[in-house]
């Protein structure tokens, strides 16, 4: 006992609920922080691909010869050179060629890749190489591809991805790949009972995820190992996915992530990793490959949708039933279409209690880039069609909308979806206080309107995540946790979680990118799941550590009972006595080193994780919007916006506002302006940033109001739940409701100035006919 | 080839350079300064800004021999000013930083306004800003922090 502290005992600091400061801000701002594109390494080649210029044929011939003549150029890879292997990948559907194989599916997919010594040679023999098509019919659009007479996309079977987590899939139905559907109750019933119907049809846009880093890769394939630095925000998934298309164990693949500079889904699931593998495999060097903008939009982006919605209420406005049908596009190849279909049919309902309803989704192949995961998939398709009709009821009942929510939304506990995981939010606690912060029930300003919207998001993908937690002899602590840095701050949330465990300051907590060669298992980074679920794993492993630091100080204060003890501020205390840990770790190994571990392990309860029995936990989806119409122009300008952030509760206030904020945006430029376009013959006309255009500091609203909830109901450590998703779904929506307010309804996106002035000379014109 | 005589962050580099390199790819692949980052390759993201004799320009759309008798700074080589602390300690306080990849750039053009006097109100600094994108942030915290280092000469 000679060495124990006698020091006046100062109140316990807390980790969590402070507004932390970011651990890696100042790496980012003086430049210093690494993404894949700032790594070399000696002996590096580079990798550039030949895309197919036409959107459907078969390849007759690829003349590489000229080009592997070029100085610099070392290998040329074609679908020629993957005869050894089962060269299709794809999570959920296995029908994507790492390079187009006899056949191109969309302009833009990858059918040659060339590595030379420097960027410009390779560049340079990709204009060398020339490749000979026989034109097949074309089916770029939801409508070509779903005709009787429609060309097939893929005519295989659907081979399952390994990781799609759908049950057994459908077998595909003409260029339909994926179905999925769900009905309860009566609905003819309530149609003929039904004294208000609202039936619409929808068209919802593709759009760019665009993290302002493209997708890049390096990869080394030696024959004996795969090491790869890559922008992925799933690297444990890709692993799993290179190791069985390579044909290696998967410890003998390793993927090391640095920072990202964006993802929002976009990064996530297996990208450019494969084709950068397989060069590197041909040219036996390592391969860098980085992706121009316009690359990564035909590598990714979200898909458009079409939707028909009828909603059917009583007079009184009570809600009878809704039917809906949806389609979405996803490209050539599947990605994560499957799983966005299912997301968003059960969106579709929206949190309301429902007579009876009947859901439909298809997930359709067409001859276009492919569509994957973007920021609520799903609930921003389609939450602002089901508010919107939800609205448009409340009206025709004459019942104010704020009202009529609180009469007919989900209460906590209630059923969301049949067998899943009730309700664990209070929504009409959120909604009232979203409507409030725009000024709801206040007088009415000509030409301006305002509008909220409500929904969910199924959240958390598959509870599947462990992490370690070392604490060196020095009592500083490194967490060892498989979530991606991609803006979010998970590295900064990681480490206040560890600190409130371990109750010291988060300034001595260390957390680095995923090395899967050192850190633990982590299924993704998606579906706000990072906070909540490997979180958790965090909170578990800092116990584990914790509980080793008490066992020593038990003994060291003279085999007390651990339970007199308590840590405060890196220190563990007994009465008026206390031992630091850098004391306690010398004390346990009695000698300068050593060091204490925990490892942290979350899974679902039954061990199944099978999507039907989550989510991990509703996502709110929430938000409030006042927009301003000028009539003349069709100019729809955002004056003020409000979010709810229902989190139970916030590790780091300041990251979850500022994660609305940037949503909010995005959700702006979606309602308002951002569209991809394709032609009939699915070349994509805007896919450079002058003619895509995203939010800039002109397109800010004057107020933006992120309301923070915190009812300590999540599965999370503290009781945390996700967020920075639902703002997504939630804004747009709102934005189209103060529209509709506004006098404008409006049933596609997005809300171009010539879209919505064609529908102000609609309404115009059908109030003028009306009138005697 | 062609002579390109330029200050970099204030080494003086005299060079013979292809004609077609950009100054971009020069600043990355001779010098090995990475904190300039490239997206839209454009000249309207602002991810790749740096200052040429003080004046922002997008180093993707600018060719290295253009900067020929010029003074170039990246953010390397700024990091020791009085400004940059400043910076950096307004976009910490604010969390103006998420992804990080915007913003370098965006420190950049704020070193241009400062020593242009600075004293900008939000609607100039929405304006002068308006050339560099952010995907992660929506601005908000982007033009307080603005506001701070601006205001506080
Ligand atoms: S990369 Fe230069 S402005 Fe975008
Ligand atoms: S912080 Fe990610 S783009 Fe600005």
């Amino acid at each position: 006992m000679t060495s124990t502290t006698r020091v006046e005992r100062e109140p316990s600091v807390r980790a969590v609920g402070s507004s932390f400061p970011r651990v890696d801000a100042v790496a980012k701002i003086d430049g210093s922080a690494d993404y894949v594109g700032d790594l070399e390494f000696a002996g590096m080649l580079h990798g550039k691909v030949l895309r197919s210029d036409i959107g459907h044929g078969r390849i007759r011939e690829i003349d590489t010869e000229t080009a592997e003549r070029m100085p610099g150029v070392v290998a040329i890879l074609t679908g020629k050179d993957l005869g050894d292997i089962d060269p299709y990948f794809g999570h959920a559907i296995r029908d994507r060629p790492i390079v187009a194989i006899d056949t191109v599916r969309f302009v833009g997919e990858p059918v040659a890749a060339v590595a030379a010594e420097t960027e410009a040679q390779a560049e340079a023999a990709l204009l060398a190489i020339s490749v000979e098509y026989t034109d097949l019919p074309i089916v770029a659009n939801l409508d070509s591809a779903l005709a009787s007479d429609a060309a097939l996309v893929h005519d295989g079977p659907i081979r399952p991805g390994f990781a799609h987590g759908l049950g057994s899939l459908p077998e595909r139905d003409g260029n339909v790949c994926y179905r999925y559907g769900f009905d309860r109750g009566d609905i003819d019933d309530a149609a003929s009972q039904a004294d208000i119907i609202i039936e619409e049809d929808y068209e919802f846009p593709a759009v760019y995820q665009f993290s302002m880093e493209t997708h890049a890769v390096i990869a080394h394939h030696d024959g004996g190992e795969i090491n790869m630095w890559a922008n992925c925000q799933h690297p444990f998934l890709v692993r799993a996915e290179i190791a069985a298309l390579f044909g290696f164990p998967v410890d003998r693949v390793r993927i090391v992530v640095p920072f990202l500079g964006g993802g929002f889904g976009s990064k996530s699931y297996t990208k450019m990793e494969p084709i950068a593998v397989a060069l590197s495999r041909k040219a036996g060097r390592a391969v860098r490959i980085v992706n121009r903008v316009d690359e990564s939009m035909v590598t990714t982006r979200r898909h458009n949708m079409k939707c028909r919605m009828r909603t059917m209420a009583t007079s009184e406005g009570k809600l009878l039933g809704r039917k809906v049908e949806l389609w979405l596009d996803t490209g050539a190849y599947a990605d994560n279409g499957p799983r966005v279909t299912a997301t968003a049919a059960d969106a579709a309902a929206g949190p309301y209690r429902w007579p009876s309803v009947d859901v439909q989704a298809h997930c359709v192949y067409t001859n276009t880039g492919p569509a994957g995961s973007y920021r609520a998939f799903g609930a921003t398709h389609l939450q602002w069609i089901g508010e919107s009709q939800i609205d448009e009821v409340a009206r025709q009942a004459n019942i104010d909308r704020l009202e009529f929510r609180r009469r007919n939304l989900l209460r906590p506990g209630e059923e969301v979806r049949p067998g899943g995981r009730p309700l664990d939010a209070d929504l009409i606690g959120d909604v009232e206080k979203a409507a409030a912060a725009i000024g709801w029930g206040r007088e009415r300003i000509a030409n301006r309107g305002l509008g909220f919207s409500v929904g969910l998001l199924a959240a958390g993908a598959h509870p599947v995540s462990t992490a370690a937690v070392r604490m060196d002899a020095d009592g500083g602590v490194i967490v060892l946790v498989g979530s991606t840095e991609m803006g979010q701050g998970t590295r900064t949330v990681m480490a206040q979680i560890a600190a409130e465990v371990l109750v010291m300051d988060p300034a001595g907590v260390t957390v680095h990118g995923t090395d899967t060669r050192f850190t633990p298992y982590d299924r993704s980074t998606g579906a706000s799941r990072s906070t909540t679920v490997a979180g958790r794993a965090v909170e578990l492993a800092a116990r584990e550590v914790l509980d080793s630091l008490l066992e020593t100080a038990a003994s060291f204060f003279g085999g007390i009972d651990p339970d007199e003890l308590e840590a405060s501020n890196g220190q563990i205390w007994y009465r008026d006595e206390s031992a630091g840990y850098a004391e306690l770790i010398a004390e346990r190994f009695g000698f300068v080193g050593g060091e204490l571990r925990g490892h942290g392990e979350v899974k679902p309860h039954n061990g199944g994780g099978s999507y039907a029995e989550g989510p991990v936990f509703w996502e709110v989806c929430i938000a409030g919007a006042e927009i301003e119409v000028d009539r003349d122009t069709g100019i729809v300008r955002v004056l003020q916006t409000s979010s709810v952030a229902d989190v139970g509760r916030a590790i780091n206030p300041q990251l979850i506002e500022r994660q609305d904020e940037g949503g909010a945006l995005q959700g702006i430029g979606n309602a308002l302006f951002e569209e991809m376009i394709h032609t009939e013959d699915g070349v994509l006309l805007n896919d450079t940033l002058l003619d895509y255009r995203i939010p800039t500091t002109d397109d800010l609203p004057e107020k933006m109001t992120c309301i923070i909830v915190e009812n300590e109901d999540g599965p999370g450590p503290f009781g945390a739940k996700g967020c920075g998703e639902g703002v997504l779904a939630a804004l747009p929506a709102a934005i189209v409701n103060a529209l509709a307010d506004a006098g404008v309804p409006m049933a596609e996106l997005p809300l171009t100035p010539e879209r919505v002035w064609r529908q102000i000379q609609k309404i115009e014109q059908r109030e003028l006919e009306r009138r005697p | 080839m062609v002579r390109m005589d330029t200050v970099i962050n204030g080494t003086r580099f005299d060079r013979e350079v292809e004609p077609n390199v950009l100054l971009f790819d020069f600043l990355r692949d001779e010098l090995g300064l990475t904190g300039t980052n490239r997206s839209c390759d454009v000249q309207v993201c602002g991810s790749c800004t740096v200052l040429v004799d003080g004046l922002p320009v997008s180093s993707c759309t600018f060719l290295a021999y253009e900067a020929d008798g010029s003074v170039v700074e990246t953010i390397e080589g700024i990091r020791d000013s009085d400004f940059y602390k400043r910076a950096e300690s307004a976009f910490v306080s604010h969390a103006a930083v998420q992804c990080g990849f915007c913003t370098p750039g965006f420190v950049m053009t704020l070193k241009s306004i400062v020593e242009d006097g600075g004293g900008a109100d939000e609607a100039q600094l929405r304006r002068s800003l308006s050339g560099n994108l952010c995907r992660c942030t929506g601005y908000r915290s982007i033009l307080d922090a603005a506001a701070e280092i601006v205001g506080e000469q």
